[in-house]
């Protein structure tokens, strides 16, 4: 997606709710009546206790999940009656992942794991992919290691890599989950530093779940959820 | 990763190289398996082969003989008087074929037939000194006849010749006899006729009891000798299709109202032996493809319980469940083709070392060596195959993880 089409909302949550073991005794509704909006360009925190509900949350947003009711646009798509193919397409146009854990594949290299994004898309030419890989990692400072195992990488150089990977589509929105909660100081501000980079040259909507205050402090906007309802969402 | 090789090819690929003992061991296995299929198809096939032309080059294919001589019992029955024949089996007088010439040109016409040739066959006493051995002899017109039989295929000494006055024998006989080739030999029949014939050429059949009495004279000599002035005992017939023997059998024996026995009936030992053997070979081949499916199988479903958050990792970054899938049955196909390609060459490699080592005692080879090149691309192809196949639990396994699940680990 071409940066300039990045305006009005690019995530857009009305009343949704999720319920596991639904029709069981044990049934329990972890989120209730969430409304929530992002808009092009926001980098906003995701806060709340453990338990509060943020992972589902952004499991949901990131369509890896499907809300029990209530409903979800992703740029002004509704995601409800789509089928799991049309929730892969739109996931891969048009999020961008970065786990905790990193999660890189380890069988690949640092330069393999970035272009693997564009060839489950299969859409660019391999030199176009290569070269766009490179650019990235250069960007993260890692193009000395981008042929090493992800194996082989320290574990800020992995979330590097994976911030990257995130990157690699250019997707209108990234959902990190604790992208930092695992690095040194050093390494986690040059994450931050990197998701802001991308924010402001792209325009790139950012969703961060951290349990850091000091983090949430530095983004734009901070979604607190507390019990699976959002009790502050303020800019 | 190269420029060109899709997804699925480039993430199946990777898989297997990192787990590299893994792979080893069961592409180890795959080629142990099809390398058996491979050596006991190809031994099966060869030795199958080897039995049918040593059968075919020493007899005909059909063999036309007068009918059965049937008692014929006098039906004496009144309402008061209850006989109870009993019937005694007429013995088989040595008869020419009723009008063989007739037959024998009307069996040129069939186009299945590529051979037809008269002979004739009597039982007579070879005498040389004070030995005498009992042979049997057959009358053929040479040039038809060694193509049905290839005697000369057989000579080991002599030339494959026949006038009025030569003989063509067994090398068994020629030794017990004390003759080699050019040397003379009296040859006398049940009804007293004697003639002297010269050893014009002598065979080794390979076969210790037709060396010791099969002989073979010019088709006029075993006229004489069995008293059948121009006639002959039996039409020895080659087809163009050995396997369809039988029914042209059945057609010929219609058409002339003679008997016609093709070489399947006449040996018919010989080919339930050969069935049961292809039928233990085959039982065997199954019960080791299956091993080798369920070996692809556990590797990979291991594979996908390891590789589950990596699994996750690439749905999560828009993977279809279709490609996860591909990238399964293709490790699946890869490990099939691959083991398959070293099983054939291993195979074939332990059959040339079989046929090479185990010899018949005379030094001569058990089967022809032969490893045809489309029972290898079979096996390769069916492989292959049952890698993709024994690879589809785990890849729908694969393919259907919840993503979320996958990830959390």
């Amino acid at each position: 997606m071409a940066d300039s089409a990045r305006t009005g909302p690019i995530v857009q949550l009305d009343g949704v709710t999720k319920c596991y073991n639904v029709g069981q005794p044990a049934e329990v509704e972890v989120l209730h009546g969430i409304d929530l909006t992002l808009e092009a360009g926001e980098f906003a925190a995701l806060i709340g206790p453990s338990g509060s509900g943020k992972s589902t949350l952004i499991n949901i947003i990131g369509l890896l999940d499907r809300p029990t009711s209530g409903s979800l646009f992703i740029h002004g798509q509704e995601t409800r009656t789509l089928d799991d193919r049309a929730l892969t397409r739109l996931r891969s146009e048009a999020i961008g992942f970065v786990f905790q854990h990193h999660h890189l594949l380890s069988a690949f290299t640092a330069l393999e794991n970035v272009m693997m994004p564009m060839l489950i898309e299969r859409h660019l030419p391999a030199a176009e992919m290569r070269a766009r890989a490179h650019a990235l990692l250069v960007q993260m400072g890692l193009e000395a290691w981008e042929h090493n195992l992800a194996n082989n990488l320290s574990g800020g150089q992995q979330q590097r890599v994976a911030m990257a990977r995130a990157l690699a589509l250019n997707p209108a929105l990234v959902l990190a989950d604790e992208p930092t909660g695992n690095l040194d100081t050093k390494s986690a501000e040059a994450v931050f530093a990197l998701m802001r980079q991308a924010n402001r040259e792209h325009h790139t909507t950012f969703l961060i779940v951290t349990h850091n205050n000091a983090l949430a402090r530095r983004c734009d906007r901070i979604i607190e959820v507390v019990d699976g309802q959002i009790v502050r969402a303020n800019h | 990763m190269s420029r060109w090789a899709p997804f699925e090819w480039i993430v199946a690929l990777r898989f297997l190289r990192q787990g590299r003992a893994q792979t080893l061991f069961i592409m180890t296995g795959i080629a142990i398996g099809v390398g058996v299929i491979v050596f006991m198809s190809a031994m099966l096939a060869s030795l199958q082969a080897s039995f049918v032309t040593r059968t075919l080059t020493a007899q005909a294919h059909i063999q036309i003989l007068p009918p059965e001589e049937l008692p014929r019992p006098l039906r004496v029955s009144t309402a008061a008087v209850v006989q109870a024949p009993v019937i005694q089996r007429p013995v088989q007088r040595q008869r020419s074929i009723d009008q063989w010439q007739t037959i024998v040109s009307e069996v040129k016409s069939y186009s299945e037939v590529t051979n037809v040739t008269p002979t004739v066959s009597t039982s007579a006493l070879a005498l040389r000194g004070d030995a005498s051995r009992s042979i049997t002899i057959t009358g053929i017109e040479p040039a038809v006849y060694f193509r049905i039989v290839r005697l000369p295929d057989y000579l080991v000494s002599g030339e494959p010749r026949l006038s009025t006055e030569e003989i063509i024998i067994g090398s068994e006989l020629a030794r017990e006899l004390g003759l080699s080739v050019a040397d003379k030999l009296s040859i006398t029949t049940a009804g007293n006729t004697t003639r002297r014939l010269t050893v014009s050429g002598i065979f080794d059949l390979g076969n210790k009891g037709a060396n010791q009495r099969s002989t073979f004279v010019a088709l006029r000599t075993a006229q004489t000798l069995a008293n059948l002035a121009g006639g002959v005992t039996s039409i020895d017939i080659t087809v163009r299709d050995l396997f369809a023997a039988d029914s042209v059998a059945v057609q010929l024996a219609a058409a002339t109202g003679m008997q016609a026995d093709s070489w399947i009936s006449t040996n018919a030992q010989l080919f339930s032996t050969l069935s049961a053997q292809e039928m233990s070979f085959v039982t065997i081949e199954l019960f080791v493809a299956l091993s080798v499916a369920f070996g692809i199988a556990s590797v990979l479903s291991v594979t996908v319980i390891q590789r589950s958050q990596e699994i996750g990792i690439l749905r999560a970054m828009g993977t279809s469940q279709r490609q996860v899938l591909g990238v399964f049955l293709l490790q699946g196909a890869l490990l099939g083709l691959l083991g398959a390609l070293v099983g054939a060459a291993v195979g074939s490699g332990a059959l040339k070392l079989f046929h090479d080592l185990v010899r018949l005692p005379d030094g001569g080879e058990l089967f022809p060596f032969s490893v045809e090149p489309v029972l290898l691309l079979l096996t390769v192809l069916l492989a292959t195959v049952t890698g993709v196949l024994a690879a589809s639990v785990p890849a729908l396994n694969a393919s259907r993880l919840d993503p979320v699940v996958a990830i959390r680990g």
